[in-house]
């Protein structure tokens, strides 16, 4: 193996042709974007929704009865959601017994992974932010808020701050300050419902991943 | 239908087959012509040259400097708990991955969608090793139950209609037949699911692999490849030395341009960003995490500074959406793993000369590729260079590409000695141009495969050198400008 | 993309018939001098012309190429534009020569050339701003632009703008007027089948479209298209752009060989 790698290095060394010119890299053109925030949260919206993903503009203090009423209208028995971020401490101390159960992703997913495939019917997740240009959310899975929650049950809702929404991947990338930091184990761009389109081009939501995507948008 | 069985080599057999086929042309034909539109539609608010400028720039720039930093991409990568292996051929790359299942004891395993892995065909080896080997890209799903291979390196089973992949479904696992696509999707959603939670090792591509932070980047809309990456409990991705970028912040164009070009998507569903294994405090994710970086003719391409910008690729299938001999024959007649342009300029360093010699003739060099490439690979230009190496056809640049000279057959040389010796010379050129216009009515009436659908042009009866000739010395006299 | 024009409009030009133009099609490069001549620019016809080279170099055989360029280097010295009647040899001198001489002796020699090649429609659009005032009858066309001249010379507009100074011309558009008509030189031959794929649908596209005639200004691409158009009978001639202008200044019927030998 190690013999592979110093053949392979020494191949593209002695190589690599000699005046290798290489043009600048001028990233104008995926930047100075300058929309307003108005104009990003619309962005936002129209594009994550035209690849089916739902948005709902609500006040800030106002989202968990909204939750709650989508929840009734997705017929969702449970709800998987974080155990120590703020917004679902909120949500857990204003829960009562007739609402969909909450679950929490308290074990390592070995243990519960039969249920997690087939009986969570919902997650809530936070997120970093969302892109305009993209209509994307930014999620970092963490101890709290798995990988999985945002993958493997059928709906997932999303809270997202209106004022991060951010024009582009790289403006998020510089003012999170991405690479300064460093990056989790696993980082990702989620940009509506799990979808294919392998059959004859049509387009089918919810193969592998989520069938809906729903953020509530915190103004 | 299945056109699996052509060998490598028989470019013609394939394509017959493919043009006598109505059902694989309807196919191909509808799908470009979707993917061509939508491709548009999503550049539409952009500009799309300077971008594509960016791109080119981008992956020039880590070409420029590929082994060192693929040396920061593994040594980022290892820092972060990722092991990194190394492997020259694919033969080496299958090992690798079988002699890492097989430590962990794995009987399955999960694929998320890797052109590499078909290159190598990783699947075929593993199952040699009793390993059991699972697509679970819908498309890669698809073509290999029908026991295929894909047919396009975006849309795998692009060349079947509904109808076929419906029956398909049925054969293989009792789906009822319908013409419902949500249904057969829900269908497949289920088998696979099983397998997700079972599987032993996730096995996925890479798009682009982020030296600066030690990233894998995975482009995705379905979420098996998240599945793919999170569920097992080990991850191996598999990629070609080429797919390393320099910085995170050559993500943002990169990806602007693979979506757009691939599908006309804005962005995929899904951008999967891997930088280690699960940690102490988390609760999912593989416990391991491999990479296996793989040559296989890579290094050889990285030798010639034109060649080299064959490397540039991004595979987004842009190039073959827009190919009109890739949308008349579809993506099996080519006989290898990446068909259409992308294919005729990769697969001739990949198997050599010999074996795809017919590939850098198949184009009429019309350039649509080359046209809307995210990355300006100078299609043409390079088929241009592999016909002139198929022929070593140039003293004064000597060929490189293995089995280089493979059709440089005497005839061939006859003819083209011949040709120069009338056009050379301008003398030899008018007297044949004269004796052409002479034998006019003898001209034959058939001319292999143009005739078969055409008319045969007649020679004029007089060349532009004699009408000129004659005009000439008449203007001579005639002195007054027109108007 | 399109090349800068020159600060003064040349009085002389160097006509570069192209060899299929030349035993083929002289009709057109006549049409084409004579569009010239009537814009006032003295058209010089070098007898020592012969082929562009581009057989030969898209197979593979660059040192037959070479030579044959050297002798065109030669034929078409001085320092007038170079104008020639088709896309595809005008990309193959302004574009291709430079890289087959790329750290030759010639290279600069060549260089030189290439910068004086002018495909010739879009020397009379851009160059001489030729007004045309068309004499003939109604009919509809399609242009059919050549690859070469669409994506190498950068002339996708050219060949439209030019017919749409034309009254009584109907200009209509295939679909997919950009997709290649499978020509392409030898492919035509070594891959018959997949060619006769492409220009089928290229020959229906154009007869769909309701044109009565098409015009291109390369003659492969003509060759391949009205060859198929009329062993299939489907009544859609095909017509050198430059042999069509011509006709639509003068009576209609009027040969051009016959206007030129009048002069
Ligand atoms: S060659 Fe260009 S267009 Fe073709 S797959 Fe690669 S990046 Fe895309």
């Amino acid at each position: 193996m190690n013999q592979a790698r110093a053949a392979i290095l020494q191949r593209l060394r002695q190589g690599r042709p000699a005046d290798f010119a290489v043009p600048e890299s001028d990233f104008t053109v995926v930047r100075q974007r300058n929309w307003s925030l108005e104009e990003r949260i619309e962005r936002f919206q129209q594009k994550i929704e035209s690849v089916q993903g739902q948005v709902h503009r609500v006040a800030e203090d106002h989202w968990i009865p909204v939750l709650i009423r989508l929840l009734a209208e997705h017929q969702i028995n449970n709800l998987l959601l974080s155990e120590n971020k703020a917004p679902a401490q909120a949500l857990r101390e204003q829960w009562h017994e007739d609402l969909p159960s909450l679950l929490s992703y308290q074990q390592p997913l070995e243990a519960w992974k039969e249920t997690l495939f087939n009986q969570v019917d919902a997650a809530l997740t936070s997120c970093r932010g969302g892109i305009a240009e993209t209509g994307s959310l930014i999620l970092w899975p963490d101890a709290d808020e798995p990988r999985l929650m945002s993958l493997v049950p059928p709906v997932h809702f999303v809270l997202l701050q209106a004022k991060q929404i951010y024009a582009t991947f790289d403006e998020v990338l510089r003012e999170q300050a991405w690479v300064e930091q460093g990056l989790p184990t696993n980082a990702l761009l989620i940009s509506g419902p799990s979808k294919t389109a392998d059959i004859e081009q049509t387009l089918a939501y919810g193969v592998h991943g989520p069938k809906a995507l729903i953020v509530l948008l915190l103004e | 239908m299945s056109l699996q069985t052509i060998p490598l080599h028989s470019f013609d057999a394939g394509a017959q087959a493919a043009l006598n086929n109505p059902q694989v042309r309807r196919n191909f034909r509808q799908a470009m012509d979707g993917l061509m539109s939508k491709r548009a539609a999503a550049f539409a608010d952009w500009e799309l040259e300077p971008l594509r400028e960016l791109g080119a720039a981008i992956r020039l720039r880590a070409l420029a400097r590929l082994p060192e930093l693929l040396e920061q991409l593994e040594a980022n990568l290892q820092k972060q708990g990722v092991q990194v292996h190394w492997a020259q051929t694919g033969e080496e790359a299958c090992q690798i991955i079988r002699d890492i299942c097989q430590a962990r004891g794995a009987k399955s395993v999960i694929k998320g969608k890797s052109m590499v892995s078909e290159e190598m065909e990783l699947n075929h080896f593993l199952e040699a090793a009793g390993i059991e080997a699972l697509e679970s890209d819908l498309g890669e799903y698809i073509v290999q139950l029908a026991e295929e291979t894909p047919s396009h390196i975006i849309m795998p089973a692009i060349h079947k209609n509904t109808d076929e992949i419906s029956q398909l479904l049925h054969e293989k696992t009792g789906t009822e037949p319908s013409h419902d696509v949500d249904y057969l999707t829900a269908s497949a959603r289920q088998q696979l699911r099983e397998k997700f939670m079972t599987a032993d090792v996730g096995i996925s591509g890479v798009n682009f692999a982020v030296a600066e932070t030690g990233t894998l980047c995975l482009v995705e809309n379905e979420g098996n490849g998240r599945l793919t990456t999170s569920v097992p409990a080990c991850h191996i991705a598999v990629t070609g030395i080429e797919k390393v970028i320099e910085k995170l912040e050559d993500v943002t164009p990169l990806l602007a341009l693979l979506t757009r070009s691939a599908t006309g998507q804005h962005i995929t569903t899904y951008f999967n960003m891997v930088s280690a294994p699960r940690q102490a405090d988390e609760k999912d994710g593989p416990e391991a995490v491999h990479l296996v970086l793989v040559d296989s003719g890579r290094s050889a391409i990285y030798q010639d500074e034109a060649l080299l910008d064959t490397l540039r690729c991004i595979r987004c299938g842009a190039c073959m959406n827009h190919c009109p001999v890739y949308t008349r024959i579809g993506g099996h007649a080519y006989g290898t793993t990446y068909p259409g342009p992308i294919g005729k300029i990769l697969m001739p360093h990949l198997l050599g000369l010999e074996a795809t010699q017919d590939l850098p003739s198949a184009s009429t060099l019309c350039g649509a590729c080359a046209e809307v490439c995210p990355v300006k690979i100078p299609i043409p230009r390079l088929l241009q260079r592999l016909r002139k190496e198929a022929v070593d056809g140039d003293s004064l640049r000597p060929s490189r590409v293995r089995g280089h000279g493979v059709k440089r057959h005497w005839r061939e040389r006859l003819i083209w000695s011949v040709w120069r010796q009338i056009h050379a010379r301008p003398r030899a050129y008018r007297w044949a141009g004269n004796l052409l216009t002479r034998l006019r009515g003898l001209m034959p009436k058939q001319l292999g495969g143009w005739t078969r659908v055409r008319t045969l042009p007649k020679p004029a009866a007089r060349t532009l050198h004699q009408l000129m000739q004659t005009r000439d010395a008449q203007t001579k006299t005639a002195q007054e400008p027109r108007a | 993309m399109s090349q800068a024009l020159p600060p003064t409009p040349p009085t002389q030009v160097i006509f570069y018939a192209t060899c299929l133009v030349d035993l083929y099609f002289p009709d057109a490069g006549l049409a084409g001098i004579q569009l010239l001549e009537r814009q006032g620019i003295q058209v010089i016809f070098p007898q020592n012309q012969t082929c562009c080279g581009q057989p030969a170099y898209s197979s593979g055989f660059n040192d037959q190429a070479r030579e044959v360029v050297l002798a065109q280097l030669e034929a078409l010295a001085g320092d007038c534009p170079i104008v020639l009647p088709s896309g595809s040899c005008a990309a193959m001198m302004k574009h291709h020569y430079p890289e087959l001489f790329a750290g030759t002796p010639q290279a600069q020699a060549i260089q030189a050339l290439a910068d004086r090649v002018w495909e010739l429609s879009d020397f009379l659009l851009r160059v001489c701003q030729i007004q045309l005032q068309d004499q003939g009858q109604p009919i509809k066309v399609a242009m059919h632009t050549s690859c070469s001249a669409r994506r190498e010379m950068g002339l996708a507009e050219t060949g439209p703008q030019l017919l749409d100074q034309l009254s009584q011309v109907e200009r209509v558009e295939q679909a997919r007027a950009s997709e290649c008509c499978g020509f392409g030189g030898r492919f035509s031959l070594r891959h018959a089948d997949i060619s006769a794929a492409m220009v089928a649908d290229k020959a229906q596209a154009l007869k769909a479209a309701g044109a009565e005639r098409f015009v291109t200004t390369d003659c492969g691409c003509m060759m391949n298209i009205a060859g198929y158009t009329e062993k299939q009978g489907l009544g859609l001639p095909g017509q050198h752009l430059l042999s069509f202008l011509w006709e639509r200044l003068n009576a209609e019927g009027q040969a051009p060989e016959e206007v030129g030998g009048r002069s």
